[in-house]
């Protein structure tokens, strides 16, 4: 882990976005979240690591309530967006999700032209008022998502018909199109090769800039060299949450020190 | 790298708690989109209502029948002149003297017991009972003819009209614009009934009786359709679950991939949706002009329904082969099986189950095929029922659906009745298969 | 001897065939049968696969070849003049056929065979055979002759058979010795079995379009093709001088298969979408094996259906009050019957397309808050197109093929009509109704059926390879 420049991370921001409080998943009768307490920041890259099967997916799922689609999973406790329980009875999933959008783990571009793809958020929230600015709109997303200038020439061109990296970026452009507050990545580099996820890697770290950012990992090497944050789950319990920095040199708790030394994972 | 400047106003951030019209105006749609689903999948299950519920409603009335009880006379004076009960001599006796004999009871019954009505002739009373009463108790007569010179309590068959009243298919209005009943009859028949000497009773003929002439619905069964369904089902799990295994085999197991094997495919997959009423005429054109085989023979119908069923036969077993794991293959080639031997020995009896639920499930297709089989001179009015076989699958038979088409092509509303409750018989026929192949399914399922 | 007689003699024969050669096989090394080169029960398969498929076959070859060859001997006896008007040379054979079965009966009952033509009729009658007219001299020779024939010939058939098994008999049991190659030989004889039933496909397809092709040619012989294929009328006469334009039936049979079309894709696609995306288990473990129920319902029953139900039910709702039409039979109700009968195929091919959308791409559309009708419209339906449109155009090649329907549901009348109370008919209702009818065989009207019939299979192919086609490409996308 030497080219970890750890040092030069900086939180810039220390507004809370996401407050977790006792919050506990269930599938059919597997525990599988226990009392996870955790206040993620805003404009800041937070990095969920663990070994397989930790539940640091699952809970990832929980933040935009995409388990819903899940019928026998149930959630308990209170997960706050600024502030408001997001599994209050009053909140409308299709609202939050919104706010709060999602990159998976396998580029899954919809079998649309790449212009659709990104279009598709703003056209079904009803985000723009005419096809100029939905055209804006687009462009901006691929440009944060780094993909404008490699695609700006076919937009009309199939999704599918791009690269596993170029697919992953448009995916993150669809889901930045929203102009969401927090960008859940569910292990998003896992389907690429080691260029697309450097390029994505870097993207992550631009994304900052306007979003918080909550990343899923597998890899203790990316968690280092994209957040700021990290927060370690084991068998369902949040083990260790802290700066990047300190985690990853000063584990205080035995298990996350044996995960980053790489004795249990 | 920065984010464009734009002159979008960034989306307004209302609290979560509260719904903006839009989200409301698309969970709507949402409960529309839904609610189509719903109603298309009422649609469905209504239209399956309505469709057993009025085939039930009409059909199930077929299995009874009204019969007239009465004592009848056998006057050996007129059913046998000789008096020596010989039976060449006993044929000589026809229907119209049993006819009389019968009509006389009849009128005599009912006179008796002061059930005629007022202003009915004798004749007519008479006409109350079916054209085929006579014919049965010719038949009895001749069976026994012991039962000449004595009494005997028989009960005749009622006309079909008569027996439309007590199924409410007649009334006396209706019998007052019908010329084949009036609505004196209609009282004799109501008062014969109060007596108990008319009723209802379940219906064996029906099942077991050939078809009838177009004015005698009452008497029209199923026996000849029946049987000729059989003697086809007989020659098509004979010719098509050989043929249809033993091609899946092939193409499965063995066929290399080429031209030939391509050829084979292409015409299994074309063939499985061909119109079946094209088989028919390749029946018609190939095995009745060509070969000269017997028109309206279950032989003909036969081979035409094995070529239907192939395809289907062909495509479930080979999906039965193919879910046989190929480690079980390896594992017999590996100890040094010819290939031959591991299909044989090992394949084929794991795939058997599927293979036999495939064949159930193509032969009541079969069964119920009817556009074919009115080609190849089915439709033909069959009275004699086929001999056994071998024989028998060269004579002229019917089969169960085109009875049913046949039905409904007569006049009298009362073959409508008929044509309901064929359907059902054949609805049961085509249950039993089913369940038959579920339950072997379930027994033999296995999951690799 | 009959048939069945001599199938089981040579089947006996063969397993007889089979101990004795598993037995001269073990009897060559001494019972030691690791000298042999395969199992013993291999040298009696070839000896049992020798004696029995050869024979078999030639006596299948035989009774298709025999009839012809007869038929064309004893055709040629007839007098010309002896063909009453209105016959025809195939009805006087099947009478010279039944004179020949009754002359054997009379000789089975060890009755005297009629010498002249004049007493033939009552010797018949006799026996339980009936004729319609008196016998002409030259169709009694040709009786006669032909049951001379078919008695010489079945004889000969069944010494040909027998020494063909017994050959094959011999053969095989001459070639039993140790290092004979049992199992090999025996196995390229199941494998040249297995290729000749997979051939029965390329066979049928064959017999399909040949005797389809062969009568059509035969029809635009008798009948013009300009007048076939663009005459706005269909009007067959008994007498000859009949319109047979095939416009009113495609016309007939487009009408009523939009209709069922109109009826089964939303119902059928929206049942598979509730089903796939929002039903629960429950929910679908009851309705889809009954709208499987539809699917296995026999054609007749929908027939009936349309004829006692649906007809009188539209009639009396529909056209009557709306002044549409009076007649039961209609195209709205053989439409709406068949869109019924299609619901379970559209669903059900559906079902299996919107099930092969990948979750991902679900999940990527809820991840960033669509909802599922969203989903559904724009993400899942767009994806499965291609397969759903496959599967349209097999319920279309369905409903141009189906006939059951029609012919009880449809009417007769053949004209072009827009309005859907009209009775109107298909090209399946009178294939079925020219070739039941009893115009004689080689006339236009009957053999119209043929030239209808290679319309429809021509139709239904393309629609069947194009949708085979499509739904093929989509299996790819996502394999």
């Amino acid at each position: 882990m030497n080219d970890m420049r750890l040092m030069e991370r900086v939180v810039d921001d220390t507004r809370i976005k996401i407050s977790a409080k006792d919050v506990q998943v269930w599938y059919g009768d597997s525990h599988a979240i226990k009392d996870v307490n955790i206040d993620i920041l805003d404009k800041t890259v937070t990095a969920f690591i663990g070994p397989s099967g930790c539940g640091k997916s699952t809970f990832l799922r929980t933040l935009n309530r995409m388990n819903d689609t899940i019928p026998i999973c149930r959630v308990e406790g209170e997960i706050l967006l600024d502030g408001e329980n997001i599994y209050d009875r009053k909140v409308d999933p299709v609202q939050l999700r919104a706010r709060v959008g999602m990159v998976f783990q396998k580029p899954n571009p919809f079998p649309k032209s790449i212009y659709d793809n990104v279009a598709y958020g703003p056209r079904i929230h009803g985000l723009t008022r005419n096809k100029a600015e939905l055209d804006e709109v687009v462009e901006s997303a691929l440009k944060k998502a780094a993909l404008w200038k490699e695609v700006k020439d076919r937009l009309t061109a199939p999704g599918t018909g791009l690269s596993g990296g170029q697919q992953q970026r448009l995916c993150i452009a669809r889901a930045v199109a929203t102009s969401p507050e927090v960008l859940l990545m569910d292990e998003p580099c896992s389907a690429l090769d080691p260029i697309a996820t450097a390029q994505v890697e870097e993207l992550i770290d631009e994304l900052r800039e306007n979003f918080s950012v909550v990343i899923v990992t597998h890899s203790m090497q990316q968690a280092a060299r994209v957040s700021q944050k990290t927060a370690f789950f084991h068998m369902g319990n949040l083990v260790e949450y802290g700066d990047t920095t300190q985690i990853f040199t000063k584990p205080s708790d035995p298990r996350t020190e044996s995960y980053i030394t790489g004795r249990i994972g | 790298m920065t984010a464009e400047a734009t002159n979008i106003p960034a989306p307004k951030r209302r609290s979560l708690y509260q719904l903006d019209a839009r989200t409301r105006r698309r969970n709507a749609s949402e409960t529309r989109f839904r609610a189509y689903g719903v109603a298309a999948i009422a649609f469905g299950m209504i239209a399956l209502a309505v469709l057993l519920w009025s085939i039930l409603g009409q059909g199930l009335s077929a299995f009874t029948q009204t019969r007239i009880a009465m004592d009848v006379t056998l006057d050996a004076a007129v059913l046998d002149k000789s008096g020596k009960r010989d039976p060449v001599e006993l044929a000589k006796a026809t229907t119209l003297a049993y006819g009389k004999i019968l009509d006389q009871a009849l009128v005599k019954q009912a006179t008796d017991k002061g059930l005629m009505p007022e202003g009915l002739s004798a004749k007519d009373a008479a006409g109350i009972l079916s054209k085929e009463a006579p014919a049965q108790l010719r038949r009895m007569v001749l069976d026994n003819p012991a039962l000449i010179g004595t009494t005997v309590q028989i009960e005749a068959l009622a006309n079909g009209r008569i027996d439309g009243l007590l199924k409410g298919r007649v009334t006396m209005e209706s019998a007052k614009l019908d010329s084949n009943v009036s609505p004196a009859q209609l009282v004799l028949a109501q008062n014969l009934k109060d007596a108990g000497l008319l009723a209802k009773s379940f219906n064996f003929d029906f099942i077991t009786a050939p078809d009838a002439s177009e004015v005698r619905p009452e008497a029209a069964g199923l026996g000849v359709a029946i049987l000729g369904s059989l003697y086809m089902m007989m020659i098509v799990l004979v010719l098509a679950l050989p043929i249809g295994v033993a091609a899946s085999i092939y193409l499965e197991e063995f066929a290399a991939k080429n031209w030939f094997t391509d050829l084979i495919e292409v015409n299994i997959a074309n063939l499985a949706a061909v119109p079946s009423i094209v088989y028919g005429i390749l029946g018609l054109a190939v095995f009745i002009n060509f070969a000269g085989m017997p028109q309206s023979s279950p032989l003909v119908g036969g081979l035409v329904l094995t070529l239907m069923t192939l395809p289907t036969i062909i495509i479930a077993t080979r999906a039965s082969l193919k879910a046989v794991p190929p480690s079980i293959k390896d594992a017999a080639l590996g100890i040094g099986a010819s290939k031959t031997q591991t299909v044989f020995h090992h394949v084929l009896p794991l795939a058997m189950p599927g293979i036999m639920t495939g064949t159930i499930i193509g032969m009541a297709h079969a069964l119920g095929e009817t556009a074919p089989l009115l080609l190849i001179g089915m439709v033909a009015f069959v009275r004699d029922y086929p001999a056994a076989p071998p024989e028998g699958f060269l004579d002229p038979a019917a089969a169960l659906p085109v009875q049913v088409y046949n039905f409904t092509r007569r006049a009298d509303p009362a073959f409508l009745e008929r044509a309901s409750g064929a359907i059902i018989v054949l609805l049961v026929f085509l249950a039993l298969m089913n369940v038959a192949a579920i339950l072997l399914r379930r027994k033999f399922e296995r999951r690799w | 001897m009959s048939i069945g007689i001599l199938t089981l003699i040579v089947i006996a024969l063969a397993a007889g065939g089979f101990l004795l050669g598993r037995q001269i096989a073990v009897g060559k090394v001494a019972g030691d049968i690791r000298k042999l080169h395969s199992l013993p029960g291999y040298y009696g398969q070839t000896v049992f696969l020798f004696t029995a498929v050869p024979a078999l076959l030639l006596m299948l070859g035989w009774l298709l070849v025999q009839p012809l060859l007869i038929h064309e001997r004893v055709g040629a006896m007839i007098a010309p003049e002896d063909i009453a008007s209105g016959s025809s040379a195939s009805l006087v054979m099947s009478d010279v056929r039944r004179i020949a079965d009754g002359l054997a009966l009379i000789e089975a009952q060890g009755a005297a065979i009629p010498a002249d033509a004049g007493t033939v009729r009552e010797a018949l009658g006799r026996v339980g055979v009936a004729l319609g007219t008196d016998v002409k001299p030259s169709v009694y020779a040709a009786a006669k002759a032909y049951g001379a024939m078919s008695a010489t010939g079945g004889k000969a058939m069944s010494v040909a058979v027998l020494v063909l098994a017994l050959a094959g008999f011999g053969f095989a049991i001459a070639r039993i010795r140790p290092a004979f190659r049992a199992r090999n030989v025996s196995e390229t004889f199941v494998r040249a079995l297995l290729i000749g039933a997979s051939s029965v496909a390329i066979l049928t397809t064959l017999g399909i379009v040949l005797s389809l092709v062969f009568e059509t040619v035969h029809f635009f012989k008798v009948y013009p093709f300009a007048d076939f294929f663009f005459s706005l009328t269909w009007n067959p006469k008994f007498g000859g001088g009949s319109d047979l334009g095939i416009w009113p039936l495609i016309w007939g049979t487009l009408y009523i298969s939009l209709i069922a079309l109109l009826v089964a894709v939303p119902v059928g696609i929206f049942s598979a979408i509730y089903l796939a995306e929002y039903a629960s288990k429950k929910v679908r473990a009851v309705v889809k094996p009954l709208l499987e129920v539809l699917a296995g319902i026999p054609t007749i029953v929908y027939g009936l259906f349309a004829l006692i139900t649906v007809g009188p039910a539209l009639r009396d709702w529909f056209a009557q009050p709306l002044g549409l039409g009076s007649s039961s039979s209609s195209v709205m109700t053989a439409g709406v019957v068949m869109g019924i009968m299609l619901i379970p195929f559209v669903s059900s091919l559906s079902d299996d397309i919107v099930n092969a959308v990948p979750q991902s791409l679900r999940d990527g559309s809820y991840g960033i808050g669509a909802t599922q009708s969203e989903t559904i419209r724009q993400v899942i339906l767009p994806a499965a197109l291609p397969g759903i449109v496959g599967a349209v155009l097999l319920a279309a090649s369905r409903a141009i093929g189906e006939t059951m329907i029609v012919v009880m549901g449809a009417g007769a009348a053949a004209k072009m009509s827009l309005n859907p109370f009209d009775a109107m008919t298909t090209v399946t209702v009178k294939i079925v109704s020219q070739l039941t009818g009893d115009t004689e065989f080689n006339s236009p009207e009957t053999l119209v059926a043929f030239a209808l019939g290679l319309t429809l299979f021509v139709f239904t192919l393309g629609l069947n390879i194009l949708a085979l086609f499509i739904v093929r490409k989509y299996r790819e996308q996502y394999e």
